[in-house]
């Protein structure tokens, strides 16, 4: 599954696993990343997946990168290994306050916001990665009509909450960041909890999200 | 607690960036929880050995400009670490401090940490435990996503800092060390160091960049020669750590430090060694760096110099 395991730095394995963005190779990270999670090896200090790549960080004072490498290409993993998939319903309200870029994105797919809505609601998505900040989701993929590409200028602020589209994926802004994507609409939802340490994300790497679009009365009913 | 056992800090003046940090929370990067922890490690290490305090005691991190704190409680002994101005205000008297050196505090004595001297972060704590609480095992305060102990905020006026616990068999003790610093900073390739063309290649390292004030926790952006892409300004997004240096569509680099967001887009032309990181982090913004390329091995046999340094000056501690 590893085509090749380069160093980043000198204290992280960088696995990559192809250059393509797509379910299987990306299923294949996410086997990878859990297997090597539950070995609990020690000295390993962040295990990092994304779309193609794995980047497992360790501690210099207990591996190094040739004795490390050594290992971990020699851990197999069953290929037919079956990913756990939990499937995760989140509501989306898309009343005019929340869809911050529903003008461009009409502008730009040339479709008018009712099919555009339509068209991101009628559809589940897989969960690629998790990260950026705490808890954000990556998830793919749009239809190909739905693609476009980010902010020419991102914004300072994009609110907590916020759902966003880019090019295949989308995502979900779990706190107040700056970022570039286009905003369709915004989750009551709590998407990170720093209160759950054994859980804090909702979403994690193979789960599937299905959207639900939601009034702005149930939003505010959801929040309260 | 009764008030007169209680042992406390008031925070008259909370200085620039002050947070609680350890050595920071592993493990949590796939759901986008950086380490963060002391931004240098080394003086981390020396003011918990300086205080005979266990090797992860949480401590009070500050940059720039410290905070200014009236104590509360029975006597108790301090000490900072870093190259810091401060003064220590008795009743009777105002004396100037030395970093690495113990210092006893009573009821209503004053510290006020006036400035890091050329260099970002200093550190504090005392002969005993801060009362914090810890998320994902750890104190730190990561103030991007609001993680850590008083709600994961930068400390403010008025804030109380507990202290749960007071070493009484504690000895004062002091450590000479004027620091160390740093201007070539090692690295080694990155990954997508083909992505750049030749001459930006060799201007990356030939010529210097200046630190700007777009400098944080979570990043150090710099100036200098644009280094140009001759393949994608992006790559799909994929996993950061500590240390790599990106160069943004613009064509000027940052550097990724311990809040760093987990994952990227832009294309790594390099890392720093993990034995130039402390000294990186305490550049300030104006300084000029100059990266210098070094090999996997090497960069290996440099941290455990750097470790065997830092074990040394421990020893020196008396």
């Amino acid at each position: 599954m590893i085509k090749n395991i380069l160093n980043l730095g000198d204290a992280a394995l960088y696995c990559d696993f192809g250059s393509d963005v797509n379910q299987e190779i990306n299923s294949n990270v996410i086997k990878f990343f859990y297997h090597i999670k539950k070995l609990n090896l020690k000295g390993i200090t962040n295990l990092t997946p994304s779309y193609n790549k794995l980047i497992i960080s360790y501690d210099l004072n207990i591996h190094s990168f040739l004795s490390l490498k050594k290992k971990i290409e020699n851990i197999e993993i069953k290929e037919n290994n079956k990913l756990e998939k939990n499937l995760i319903e989140i509501p989306v309200c898309c009343d005019n306050n929340f869809a911050l870029d529903i003008k461009r994105v009409e502008n730009k797919l040339k479709l008018k916001s009712e099919i555009i809505l339509e068209k991101f609601f009628s559809k589940n998505y897989f969960c690629y990665m998790t990260g950026f900040v705490a808890g954000m989701p990556f998830l793919g993929d749009l239809n190909q009509e739905m693609r476009l590409k980010r902010l020419e200028t991102p914004r300072v602020k994009v609110p907590k909450g916020s759902v966003g589209i880019t090019e295949q994926f989308c995502n979900i802004y779990t706190f107040e960041t700056p970022g570039g994507w286009n905003i369709l609409g915004n989750t009551p939802q709590n998407i990170f909890d720093t209160s759950n340490q054994s859980n804090p994300n909702l979403v994690n790497p193979g789960d599937t999200i299905k959207f639900y679009r939601i009034t702005l009365d149930q939003y505010n009913e959801i929040k309260r | 607690m009764k008030s007169k056992d209680r042992n406390y800090f008031k925070i008259l003046r909370a200085g620039i960036n002050t947070t609680y940090q350890d050595l920071g929370r592993n493990n949590l990067y796939h759901i986008g929880i950086p380490f963060s922890g002391a931004m240098d490690k080394r003086n981390f290490q020396l003011l918990n050995s300086l205080l005979q305090n266990d090797f992860n005691s949480p401590v009070i991190e500050f940059a720039y400009q410290g905070p200014h704190l009236k104590y509360f409680g029975k006597d108790i002994f301090f000490c900072i670490s870093g190259n810091v101005s401060f003064k220590i205000i008795t009743k009777d008297d105002v004396i100037d401090g030395n970093s690495y050196q113990c210092y006893l505090l009573k009821n209503g004595d004053e510290v006020d940490i006036h400035s890091t001297n050329k260099s970002v972060y200093g550190y504090f704590s005392i002969n005993g435990t801060f009362g914090v609480d810890y998320y994902w095992g750890s104190c730190s305060i990561n103030t991007q996503a609001q993680i850590g102990p008083n709600n994961g905020n930068k400390f403010s006026k008025d804030l109380e800092i507990e202290i749960i616990e007071i070493n009484n068999s504690f000895n004062k003790r002091k450590l000479d060390y004027l620091g160390s610093t740093i201007e070539n900073i090692r690295v080694i390739k990155g990954t997508n160091y083909d992505y750049f063309s030749e001459s930006s290649q060799n201007k990356f390292f030939k010529e210097s960049f200046k630190i700007t004030k777009l400098s944080d926790r979570m990043g150090m952006r710099l100036e200098g020669p644009k280094i140009e892409n001759v393949v994608d300004p992006n790559i799909k997004s994929e996993g950061l750590v500590k240390g790599v240096i990106q160069i943004t569509s613009a064509g000027d680099p940052i550097i990724m430090l311990s809040d760093h967001g987990t994952i990227g887009g832009y294309p790594k032309i390099a890392t720093v060694i993990s034995a130039d990181y402390d000294r990186l982090v305490q550049l300030t913004p104006g300084s000029n760096i100059k990266f210098k390329d070094v090999s996997l091995e090497d960069a290996e046999t440099l941290y455990k110099l750097y470790q065997m340094e830092t074990n040394n000056l421990i020893s020196q501690i008396k």
